[in-house]
């Protein structure tokens, strides 16, 4: 019995012809944060679900909190918190009924589901609205009440299938401290999300996932090490005036990336690479130095630009 | 495992009837809050009918002899009422088994959220079916209640036809609901199945006429009716001239109806929440 909360080896999924996770594995321990990045399709959340014990494997093995989905699917459910891709919260309930009706299904007596709602929504800054109709709330304020619901069982695994996608920034940070303060706790996550800064906020530990398969695993850290130069010099060309610039540019940076907007130059050098790139007759519109970050990584491994 | 502080399991799941009671416990908080606007129109409705058929149209037709033979010499109110008790409760659950359970899956999604938890989908289907029971058991004891000054109940009959008239209901609503959760996008087929099942059900199935006064081949058509069903054994009961073996009979072909929505639902359920 090894220490990990969640348990793959060669975890496969199809839906009818479609393969959507192609046999994969990974380990998520105790009290980390763990993310599956990747373009929409990769089989995020295809994986997510069978987490979840709400989509059974097709095949390979899985274990979660040390029990297989398949037999014992709702007792694994009870020790689980989820925070679904589309908020699922009942609009016509008032935001403490939805925890209370909420915690009821996990079989919480009525007196603690009452104190419990105090608690967390005060931990979601939503005390105020307590007795107004969910349909009344923003987008953010919903997807704290998500966040809230999933609490409502005081779960050792939380699963967060793209939880802030659609927020406005303030939104954002609010929800990352939130879940940050739940780490703190000793809580486990494993979240799926599109968005870099996200990741490299909040994961100790990735998979980067594509066509269903894991294709890089390491820290945001690692994998920026690995898969990525110190430096990435970012030119921005006149529309039409960059044919050929990137064979022009390629014994300029180890790598060039080309996306639609902009040529990315990969070296551990940005001003050096910048300057070789003038000397060679390159005019950009404009030029950024920068540090790489995961979104390069994830440019190098998915071959593509994040598509929202 | 047990370094985490995890228990054996078992221990904080619940068991199939406890869950199945917690989904209804859920429906039970949205019904108890917005009970008002459903009740009202839940028994208004029916009662308009047996203002103008009944107190109305039973006026004129009560001097006839040829319609004393028909109803079985019993006058016009007391033999419309428990039919429309039927008709009443087969509305409500065509109206209850679809909208919100199509909602539930596709807009507010409620259904993945409940499913999330260690409830299953075979218990939220069985959870949400009493839970319409129940909501056509409150309507339709609200309507028995009103009526009973009015003379239209004959005697303590009238709780059996309660009863078979929930059943009735039930054996539409559980079919309904398969296809209300199969349902997946697109325009909805319940306005067309409230106006060319529903209505042709309730003018056709003996609630203002009896069967008899059909041509053979449509009586026979009738006969696949839940309403004809339902009607006979309510009409029945609240006249006291309910038979062993046709009631067996109606009894019969309501709970298979029934046996066959639970599990279609079960199936439509289990493929939709958890593919």
């Amino acid at each position: 019995m090894s220490d990990s909360l969640v348990q793959a080896r060669g975890l496969r999924k199809w839906f009818g012809a479609l393969e959507a996770v192609h046999g994969i594995d990974f380990d998520v321990q105790a009290g980390e944060v763990f993310g599956f990045l990747g373009p929409n399709g990769a089989g995020k959340s295809s994986t997510m679900r069978m987490i979840g014990c709400v989509s059974p494997r097709s095949a390979g093995e899985l274990q979660v909190l040390g029990m297989d989905p398949d037999t014992d699917g709702p007792w694994i459910r009870s020790r689980l918190g989820v925070v679904p891709q589309q908020d699922n919260l009942d609009l016509e309930l008032s935001v403490q009924d939805n925890l209370h009706v909420y915690g009821r299904y996990f079989g919480i007596s009525r007196a603690a589901v009452r104190a419990k709602a105090v608690e967390l929504l005060d931990f979601v800054q939503l005390t105020d609205r307590a007795a107004d109709p969910v349909e009344q709330l923003s987008g953010g304020m919903k997807r704290r009440l998500t966040i809230a619901r999933s609490l409502v069982n005081e779960p050792e695994l939380m699963l967060l299938d793209e939880p802030t996608t659609g927020l406005d920034p303030q939104a954002r940070h609010l929800l990352w401290d939130r879940l940050f303060q739940l780490k703190q706790q000793g809580v486990t996550l494993i979240i799926t999300t599109h968005y870099m800064d996200e990741a490299e906020q909040l994961c100790d530990r990735l998979v980067v996932m594509d066509g269903g398969l894991i294709v890089a695993e390491g820290s945001p850290r690692e994998l920026i090490a690995r898969y990525a130069t110190r430096e990435v010099l970012e030119l921005r060309l006149r529309p039409g005036a960059r044919n050929g610039w990137d064979e022009t540019l390629k014994d300029v940076a180890d790598r060039v990336e080309e996306l639609p907007d902009r040529l990315l130059l990969y070296a551990s050098d940005g001003e050096a690479a910048l300057a070789a790139a003038h000397q060679r007759g390159v005019q950009p519109v404009s030029s950024l130095i920068r540090r790489s970050t995961l979104e390069d990584v994830f440019l190098r491994l998915t071959g593509r630009s994040l598509v929202d | 495992m047990t370094a985490h502080g995890i228990a054996e399991p078992g221990s904080r799941a619940l068991s199939g009837w406890q869950a199945m009671l917690r989904v209804v416990e859920g429906l039970w908080i949205w019904y108890r809050r917005n009970w008002r606007a459903t009740a009202v129109s839940n028994v208004a409705q029916p009662l308009l009918y047996l203002a103008a058929f009944g107190v109305g149209f039973g006026g004129l037709i009560d001097a006839s002899p040829h319609a004393a033979q028909a109803t079985g010499g019993v006058p016009y109110l007391l033999y419309l009422a428990p039919a429309l008790l039927t008709v009443s409760a087969v509305q409500n659950a065509t109206f209850e088994s679809t909208y919100p359970i199509f909602s539930a899956f596709r807009s507010q999604r409620t259904y993945w959220g409940i499913t999330a938890t260690p409830i299953t989908p075979a218990q939220l289907v069985t959870g949400q079916l009493v839970g319409i029971a129940l909501r056509l058991t409150v309507s339709a004891t609200a309507y028995v209640l009103v009526i009973a000054p009015f003379g239209a109940i004959r005697g303590p009959g009238v709780l059996a036809a309660l009863v078979f008239a929930v059943l009735c209901g039930m054996a539409f609503s559980a079919p309904l609901m398969a296809l209300a959760a199969a349902w997946k996008k697109g325009r909805t087929p319940f306005a067309a199945i409230s106006r060319f099942v529903v209505l042709p059900m309730v003018l056709f199935s003996g609630t203002f006429f009896p069967v008899s006064q059909l041509p053979r081949a449509v009586q026979a058509l009738v006969r696949i009716s839940p309403l004809w069903h339902g009607t006979e054994l309510a009409r029945g009961a609240a006249l006291g001239t309910l038979r062993l073996w046709p009631a067996a009979g109606h009894l019969a072909y309501l709970t298979a109806l029934l046996a066959v929505g639970v599990l279609l639902s079960r199936w439509r359920f289990r493929v939709r929440l958890t593919p």
